[in-house]
């Protein structure tokens, strides 16, 4: 086959309705930037979601949240009313001719509009259906409310996050992550239920439940239970563990923060230490610097040396202290480039709002730049999570105003009824988009 | 093909498709791990001289026993549930050899080497490529094949600090928080599984395979970026440490909503009010007088009022078991969870236990184990996880001979040159 230039992406060509939702939307996202062609479906007056903070100029309203934006970016948008038959129907006939249908509608809320999701299945066998939930689609607790929070603490992560002293609460991750680990479970169970399509021609449902999607997000807070009935216990910026670890995480001179990896090993990890100790004139401050001197002499310390050789635990002790010296006394940014420009690991603590501006993600074009035509300006989003050779990934455009597409999508796309949808059948199915803002 | 729940599996969704994966660690180990569970035949390549030590789980904590080594790290186990493990010295021209031929039978190579390290084993895309044209070739580091830190070196933590997610998870006042568990790996893995289906999908409708580069650091900005746009959209000044609260929800706006004292040693439970009718619920829940004043009647005065709120809400909650207090909360129609320990999780939750979250595997030395498995189920194609990680160069013999028709006595042979 000889694909039109240029293509949008390793998706193009895949159809997908996704019905607006806080759960649902980063798989559409995921799947929309990678080239698939997402109709995004709304209720009349636009989906609560769009009431989601933060606000452009800090004012509210359906044109103006950045979740929104951030969220629905290369989809179409239209608006069914699903309260009524004809906007059902209407819905019958996107879901009819598409590839993967979307939502997290809660469970047996479409059955009761009169979507039967096992009758539409049954009628369109190649049908790809994602259903994402709190807690699945059956089970005693497929109708219990859930947040963001809830269901961090509920599903394993909060356990593991938070502070050595343990009179504060442990704490959960900003970011709407249980959405986003649902998110790309659903996307990739989509994708693996495309390849079976695409060699047998049978569709299937895909159940994604998001409490069992962070309850297998916990890392070491889940295996060291199951392997061996341990259990973790947080610690202040870094990970939770059986057994207490040393801080790594330290305060820079600029007040920023440092996350130290490893501490140093090789004889060129000490004198590299040494080296810039001396060129920051703290040569002579940092006390333990003797212990640093011997590490070289002695070609580094191995890890197994450990509990076995006082000296060795003296050495590691102070390979450690003398990184955390350093890193407070310059600014977080030095620390960072000089320990890696050494070879030696080391995190700096950005806030997400640093991230976007820092050098490397600039050379690597991960800032891009979208046109928001109805303001007159571009926005700079956070681009591609993973760079495709060929065919890339790309916001192909700004989220969707409310009912933007309406036109296209319902009377121009190649409907099954001839006739297409008549004006009648839009005024009927509550398909007029409200004014925005 | 034992038949799925709904009756109708025919066959596993990525039946046919071979990956030669030469991750490892969990951000990329996973990756193939989820792959095997649809069914690919994930071909697990590891270096015979270091005896597989590259990847540092492979015989770390935590142990099922008193046994030690190679193959006994649990982690390990866990994020190689049902891949073949072969073994390949790929400083001899002989192993080199091998790993070409490999290649040249699969669909797919993926990699988490520091950036440039398997080029420079004589692997670069371009290589690939004459090896077998439509290949799909998945890079997976840190801060990807280019750009100005492509030398730097990282790991989970890493990643999570430089990407902004360290920084927004934290208390008011206090330092970052940070994430307890390396969540980027986890993603990082996702991603890498994503980025390989897509390029499937690709490669089945086009003939064209291709090279996908993932930087880790980029993947978890993009699960900040509500955040980012924020700050650019409307021109905020980058925020201090101390200056986050992620247990309260500004976006969107909710109160109460936190992480709040149980009765009980370090128990906590988690508690949010979507909104006033999610308030009143609460409030018939709490039935004392300060939660029936006017002031937190409506969320703006909720909003306004947060830490006396809190305050209270915490007399309230720190006299009542965790799961109680959840379980009051969700009767009225109020979002709340105990926050879960990992017993709660794995051994007492009814759903994770009805999903069938936590399979048994069967390991060669370590026997039968309890590891993650996967939080969805396709209705036809759905996962299986039943075989546990390979021991190191478990497969040799079978990989080997069926794949590349090596009789016993060569493989002897290659044993003896240490290329296996």
């Amino acid at each position: 086959m000889t694909p039109p230039e240029p293509r949008p992406g390793p998706l193009y060509g895949l159809e997908v309705v996704e019905l607006a939702s806080e759960h649902a939307a980063w798989a559409g996202k995921l799947l929309a930037d990678l080239g698939a062609e997402v109709t995004l479906v709304e209720p009349p007056g636009g989906h609560a979601t769009r009431s989601i903070g933060p606000f452009l100029d800090d004012r509210p309203g359906p044109e103006r949240s950045l979740w929104w934006w951030h969220h629905h970016t290369s989809k179409n948008g239209v608006v069914l009313d699903l309260d009524i038959p004809a906007g059902v129907e209407l819905l019958g006939r996107l879901v009819g001719r598409c590839d993967i249908v979307l939502e997290a509608e809660q469970p047996g809320h479409l059955a009761a509009r009169g979507l039967d999701r096992d009758r539409i299945m049954a009628a369109s066998p190649a049908l790809i259906w994602v259903s994402v939930s709190p807690f699945g689609q059956e089970g005693a607790r497929a109708q219990d409310p859930a947040t963001d929070l809830t269901l961090m603490a509920g599903g394993g992560p909060v356990w593991n996050c938070g502070y050595d002293d343990h009179s504060l609460p442990p704490v959960r991750g900003l970011g709407g992550q249980a959405a986003h680990v649902a998110g790309v479970h659903a996307a990739m169970a989509t994708l693996a239920a495309v390849v079976h399509r695409d060699s047998s021609g049978v569709g299937q449902h895909i159940d994604v439940n998001m409490h069992a999607a962070l309850n297998v997000t916990t890392e070491l807070g889940s295996y060291e239970w199951l392997v061996a009935r341990h259990t973790v216990q947080r610690q202040t910026g870094r990970h939770a563990s059986v057994s207490p670890t040393s801080p790594t995480q330290v305060q820079a001179a600029d007040g920023g923060y440092v996350t130290l990896g490893f501490p140093p090993r090789s004889a060129r990890d000490y004198r590299a230490i040494l080296d810039w100790l001396e060129e920051l004139g703290l040569g002579s401050a940092f006390e333990d610097r003797v212990l640093l001197e011997m590490a070289v002499e002695r070609g580094g310390v191995s890890i197994v040396e450990l509990g076995q050789d006082p000296i060795v635990d003296q050495i590691w002790s102070a390979g450690r202290a003398a990184m955390a010296f350093i890193a407070a006394h310059v600014d977080a940014r030095t620390c960072f480039d000089g320990f890696q420009q050494r070879g030696i690991v080391c995190g700096i603590v950005n806030a997400p709002e640093q991230v976007i501006g820092d050098p490397h993600f600039v050379a690597r074009g991960f800032p891009v730049s979208v046109d928001h035509d109805d303001l007159g300006r571009a926005v700079t989003y956070p681009g591609a999570p993973m760079l495709f050779s060929r065919y890339p990934w790309r916001i192909r455009s700004r989220a969707p105003h409310v009912g933007e597409h309406q036109g296209e999508v319902l009377g121009l796309r190649g409907s099954p009824d001839p006739a297409g949808p008549t004006d009648d059948d839009d005024a009927a199915a509550g398909v007029s988009p409200d004014p925005a803002d | 093909m034992t038949p799925g729940p709904e009756g109708g599996r025919s066959a596993a969704a990525l039946a046919g498709i071979r990956v030669c994966d030469l991750s490892g660690q969990l951000a990329g180990a996973g990756a193939t791990r989820y792959l095997a569970a649809f069914g690919a035949e994930v071909i697990r390549v590891e270096d015979p001289t270091n005896k597989g030590g590259w990847d540092i789980v492979r015989g770390a904590a935590p142990f099922v026993d008193d046994r030690r080594g190679i193959d006994m790290g649990g982690g390990f186990n866990n994020h190689n549930v049902g891949k073949w493990g072969v073994t390949l010295n790929l400083r001899t021209d002989e192993g080199k050899e091998m790993l070409a031929a490999l290649i040249r039978t699969s669909d797919v190579v993926t990699e988490n080497f520091a950036a440039g390290v398997f080029a420079r084993m004589g692997f670069s895309y371009d290589v690939l490529c004459e090896l077998r044209p439509d290949i799909i070739y998945v890079s997976n580091c840190g801060f990807g094949q280019t750009g100005p830190y492509r030398e730097y070196k990282t790991w989970g933590p890493i990643v999570q600090a430089c990407s902004g997610l360290t920084f927004d998870a934290a208390l008011a006042g206090h330092e970052p928080a940070g994430w307890g568990y390396s969540y980027m790996d986890h993603m990082g893995a996702n991603y890498m599984a994503l980025a390989v289906l897509a390029a499937i999908v690709h490669r089945n409708r086009t003939g064209e395979g291709q090279w996908v580069d993932i930087a880790c650091t980029e993947t978890g900005a993009s699960l900040t970026g509500t955040d980012i746009l924020d700050f650019g959209v409307n021109q905020r000044a980058v925020r201090r440490p101390g200056s986050v609260d992620s247990n309260r929800s500004a976006h969107p706006a909710m109160a109460p909503h936190g992480i709040y004292p149980a009765a009980g040693e370090d128990a906590w439970v988690a508690v949010a009010c979507r909104d006033d009718a999610d308030w009143a619920g609460c409030r018939a829940v709490i039935g004392e007088e300060w939660a029936g004043a006017e002031t937190f009647a409506h969320l703006e005065g909720r909003l306004a009022h947060q830490d006396e709120l809190d305050r209270q809400l915490i007399g309230w909650t720190r006299s009542r078991d965790r799961h109680e207090v959840a379980r009051v909360m969700l009767a009225a129609g109020v979002p709340a969870a105990a926050v879960a320990m990992p017993e709660d999780r794995i051994d007492h939750d009814a759903v994770t236990a009805d999903w069938g979250l936590w399979p048994t595997v069967h390991h060669t030395l370590m026997g039968d184990v309890r590891v993650e498995g996967l939080p969805v189920h396709l209705s036809r194609t759905d996962w299986v996880i039943d075989r546990g990680a390979p021991c190191l160069g478990e497969h040799n013999e079978k990989i080997f001979g069926d794949l590349l028709g090596l009789t016993p006595d060569e493989l002897a042979g290659l044993a003896e040159r240490g290329v296996v």
